[in-house]
């Protein structure tokens, strides 16, 4: 079963329940989707390996061959190609790697090479939870590539924990695009609500089955729980506001190692997403 | 004029609620929302919107079936797996490169527009403002926030202002770099959890990598007053100032749900803490201010870092 942690708004806790959540279960795997900004190994402290480079293709123009016809710059719809009137200029780190200018130079002067966007790394043998994480290099656009590779590393017959970047855009639906469910966490704020609501948004749109869990609860007012219980969406859990937890995760400990009670609040948490599928696999039945 | 972007790598660190605290101490600025698929500066700033704009991004392919033969080159030649094998296009895998429209031997495929957000020129209580919405899964959230800088300083131009506060998004990746290139001054909120330094030093990176000056400011410092004096340690190291701590409170919260910024919840407020905590954004503002004007044209940034040895 594929579960993927996300939340429109930054910041709301999605690594933490990533963690706190994949520690509390067994013969699960952990992906760290957040791309840009990486942190669950921050909590894990594994020593990571590197599977494999995140490449992209950009064109080099053989200048010798190129009768400077224009139609790869005509055509390319992200302005990685620019017509001088003496040759071709090349922007490599806009380029999106379609391959469509080497397909229309009708001088065959347009070959690929390769380009590094990222890197997908993963823990060592025998690291429990199983780990990987991809790391978008700096001054990279291409967010989504890096996120698409790093979870062809799903194995399927095992519990994979997604954490998802934070937004509402394309690197977003590349993490959650092929998940069995979604939780998606927040904090009872305007900002946090309305955040929420995006997200529900695109759950809803992409048809995922989902969950909420409501983070530094007591902080704010009820909004969400008042939405959630009129729209008929389930609260998984509540993790409440409490200072013990923001001072565990600023030294990077996952609370659930430190705090009694929490692995089965977790597990609970497992359980409760098992039975709603279940409810939703007989309803189609 | 000057342009400011407000950014932090990870996200609920503070950005909004301080880019809107400066919003009501800045005399003569525009306010720039550029956290497009998540904006939330407009629960604070209720924008009475003046024009909007539908924003078109990049195209969607789009198969005619009549002419279609099935030959299968157009999900042959696309590289992100967007057709189907019932030659349908996924809107959301396909990055709108056009391959599949050179490839077809049918001409049956074409080109489509395709709606990706909504780009708003508005006016708050407080100036006037940028701002937009991404539909949602959108690819192009880079160029919706150019758009959105590109409106806020049209406005600044109407309305004869001098600087533009950007709200920037979190993460590194195509908004962020949309969100900072060719600005005067990046501020990085910061926090001093693990994630908080880590998140940090990748922006602190990325602003290195198209060189723009940057300073810091740490939220919730006392969370863990360790961390907090490894970042100012680091920063003074790399030559980057820190302009200030504020410490942790639930007032952004509470101004947050009176709709209000932290400035303007303060000045009803009786607690002493808040009213310091208020200061202490003013003193943070006054500093930015005379960086601003210190900065003279185009600087270059703190160049070559060496972030991997702290």
């Amino acid at each position: 079963m594929k579960i993927a942690i996300a939340s429109g708004k930054g910041g709301t806790g999605k690594t933490t329940v990533s963690l706190n959540l994949a520690l509390a279960l067994s013969d699960v795997q952990l992906f760290d989707c957040d791309v840009e900004e990486p942190n669950c190994n921050l909590f894990l402290g594994f020593e990571l390996e590197k599977v494999e480079d995140v490449i992209c293709s950009v064109p080099v123009i053989d200048s010798e061959k190129c009768s400077i016809c224009k139609q790869c710059s005509d055509f390319c719809r992200y302005n990685a190609l620019a017509a001088l009137p003496t040759r071709i200029l090349v922007f490599p780190s806009l380029c999106h790697g379609c391959g469509g200018c080497a397909i229309l130079c009708p001088e065959e002067a347009i070959q690929e090479s390769q380009r590094s966007l990222g890197v997908i790394e993963k823990a060592k043998e025998g690291s429990s939870p199983e780990f990987y994480r991809g790391l978008l290099n700096i001054g990279e656009t291409m967010t989504s590539a890096v996120i698409k590779k790093l979870q062809q590393h799903i194995d399927n017959r095992k519990t994979a924990i997604i954490d998802a970047p934070p937004g509402t855009a394309c690197p977003v639906i590349a993490s959650i695009g092929n998940m069995d469910y979604c939780v998606l966490v927040t904090e009872s704020t305007p900002f946090g609500f309305h955040d929420l609501k995006l997200a529900i948004d695109i759950v809803r749109a992409i048809k995922i089955p989902f969950g909420v869990i409501i983070n530094r609860w007591g902080l704010g007012d009820s909004r969400v729980e008042e939405y959630c219980k009129a729209e008929g969406i389930s609260v998984l859990l509540k993790i409440p506001n409490d200072l013990k937890i923001a001072e565990l995760y600023s030294r990077g400990i996952p609370f659930v190692r430190e705090m009694p009670g929490w692995d089965e609040k977790f597990l609970g948490v497992f359980e409760a997403i098992k039975l709603q599928l279940a409810g939703i696999e007989e309803a189609r039945t | 004029m000057k342009q400011l972007a407000v950014i932090s790598g990870k996200g609920g660190t503070g950005k909004t609620t301080l880019t809107a605290a400066f919003a009501s101490l800045a005399n003569n600025a525009v306010v720039a929302d550029c956290d497009v698929d998540a904006a939330d500066m407009h629960l604070i700033l209720k924008p009475r919107v003046l024009e909007k704009e539908d924003y078109c991004g990049l195209e969607v392919a789009r198969i005619d079936l009549e002419l279609c033969i099935e030959c299968g080159k157009c999900r042959k030649f696309c590289r992100y797996g967007a057709v189907n094998e019932s030659f349908e296009v996924d809107p959301y895998k396909c990055e709108g490169c056009a391959v599949c429209t050179i490839v077809c031997p049918e001409r049956a495929v074409s080109m489509g527009k395709r709606v990706s957000g909504v780009a708003f020129s508005s006016e708050t209580r407080l100036g006037p403002m940028a701002h937009a919405r991404l539909g949602i899964g959108e690819e192009t959230s880079g160029k919706l926030v150019s758009a959105v800088r590109s409106n806020a300083k049209k406005l600044a131009e109407q309305y004869c202002k001098d600087l533009i506060i950007i709200d920037g998004p979190p993460g590194t990746g195509c908004s962020a770099i949309a969100a900072i290139t060719g600005t005067d001054l990046v501020l990085v909120i910061s926090e001093p959890t693990v994630s908080g330094i880590h998140d940090l030093k990748r922006v602190i990176e990325l602003t290195a990598h198209f060189m723009i000056p940057i300073v810091v400011c740490i939220n919730k410092y006392d969370i863990n007053e360790e961390n907090t004096q490894m970042i100012e340690k680091f920063c003074t190291e790399l030559g980057i100032p820190v302009i200030g701590r504020l410490p942790y409170d639930d007032i952004a919260t509470k101004a947050m749900l009176q709709e209000q910024t932290l400035m303007e919840y303060a000045k009803n407020s009786e607690y002493i803490s808040e009213n310091e905590f208020a200061n202490r954004v003013l003193q943070i503002w006054a500093r930015i201010e005379k960086i601003l004007m210190d900065i003279q044209g185009k600087q270059k940034g703190i160049k070559a870092l060496e972030i991997n040895k702290l």
